[in-house]
């Protein structure tokens, strides 16, 4: 599955401000830390604040703050902001509805529930597990690395 | 046995349990399985306790939650895995890491077994459980079940 840049994005965002609750990030923060542009980001964010996940915070030291729930929202509440998955659609039907098009629209579906099983069931308190334990093995193997230089 | 923060007390379930872990199960699924539960019972607290294991969470003399699992070896191909079937806790009772204290506990179990791979299923429509389950780790595995209507 490939996800649209401003899900992906949007997904940073939530992520890094939902790490610590309390810290304001300004778009260009958050882009530099992911290398993306500020521009695009801002609008992302922008989307996220009119669905209640981040609020901007202004004056000086302004920037976003995370004002979701980290434990209830998943993956594709925030991709759902920006494309559909699974949708009917999702696999194209163009040309005749053919027995040979309702088949591959079957598989297809299959696929589809799967992944907005998946995406539906990973919140971003769990991301955050997964994103611990990601650095974890890499600093083992870096460390691993380090011993055979 | 094992106390967690909330006074939760995680134990072996008795027979005397299963008239409330059958309340709480239809509670919580809408059917009621009395048949299937007291025979779930009878095989996971009688028969190879070393690999069956079914375990209630206690608070105040109520069943709040229970955990059934097992052991099973070299089924579809796969090494020896710990199995859990069910696991509920009271709608009530929620948010106080309850599942969790019941999950560890088996988890602690299979471990002591010299089993460390972890399995399970669920519904795909169950956001509930699954992100219970993906909350303590789990990943999509190496299987998929399959199946085909008989009718």
């Amino acid at each position: 599955m490939k996800l649209q840049t401003a899900s992906r994005l949007a997904i940073y965002a939530v992520l890094e401000l939902s790490a610590d609750p309390e810290q304001q990030l300004s778009a260009a923060e958050i882009g530099d830390k992911f290398g993306i542009s500020t521009h695009h980001l801002s609008k992302v964010l922008h989307t996220l604040g009119r669905a209640g996940l981040v609020r901007s915070v202004r004056g000086a030291g302004g920037g976003y703050v995370f004002s979701g729930n980290a434990k209830r929202t998943t993956l594709l509440d925030v991709i759902e902001l920006f494309e559909s998955v699974g949708g009917r659609d999702a696999g194209g039907n163009e040309g005749a509805v053919t027995p040979e098009a309702a088949a591959l629209q079957t598989v297809l579906g299959e696929i589809d529930e799967l992944t907005r099983a998946t995406l539906n069931s990973i919140t971003l308190s769990t991301m955050h597990k997964l994103i611990e334990a990601g650095g974890r093995s890499i600093d083992k193997g870096q460390g691993r690395a380090n011993t055979t230089d | 046995m094992s106390e967690t923060a909330r006074n939760f007390e995680i134990r072996p379930a008795e027979f005397g349990d299963l008239d409330q872990v059958i309340a709480l199960d239809e509670r919580i699924t809408g059917i009621s399985k009395r048949d299937y539960l007291n025979d779930l019972f009878e095989r996971y607290r009688t028969r190879k306790p070393d690999q069956r294991f079914f375990y209630v969470a206690e608070t105040a003399g109520r069943v709040v939650g229970f955990v059934v699992g097992e052991i099973r070896a070299w089924e579809f191909g796969s090494e020896p895995c710990g199995w859990v079937f069910a696991i509920s806790v009271d709608p009530d009772e929620r948010e106080e890491s309850v599942g969790s204290a019941l999950l560890d506990q088996i988890c602690d179990r299979f471990r002591q077994a010299g089993v460390h791979r972890l399995r399970t299923m669920t519904s795909r429509d169950n956001h509930l459980l699954m992100s219970f389950f993906r909350a303590h780790g789990l990943m999509a595995g190496p299987y998929l079940q399959l199946e085909k209507d008989l009718t």
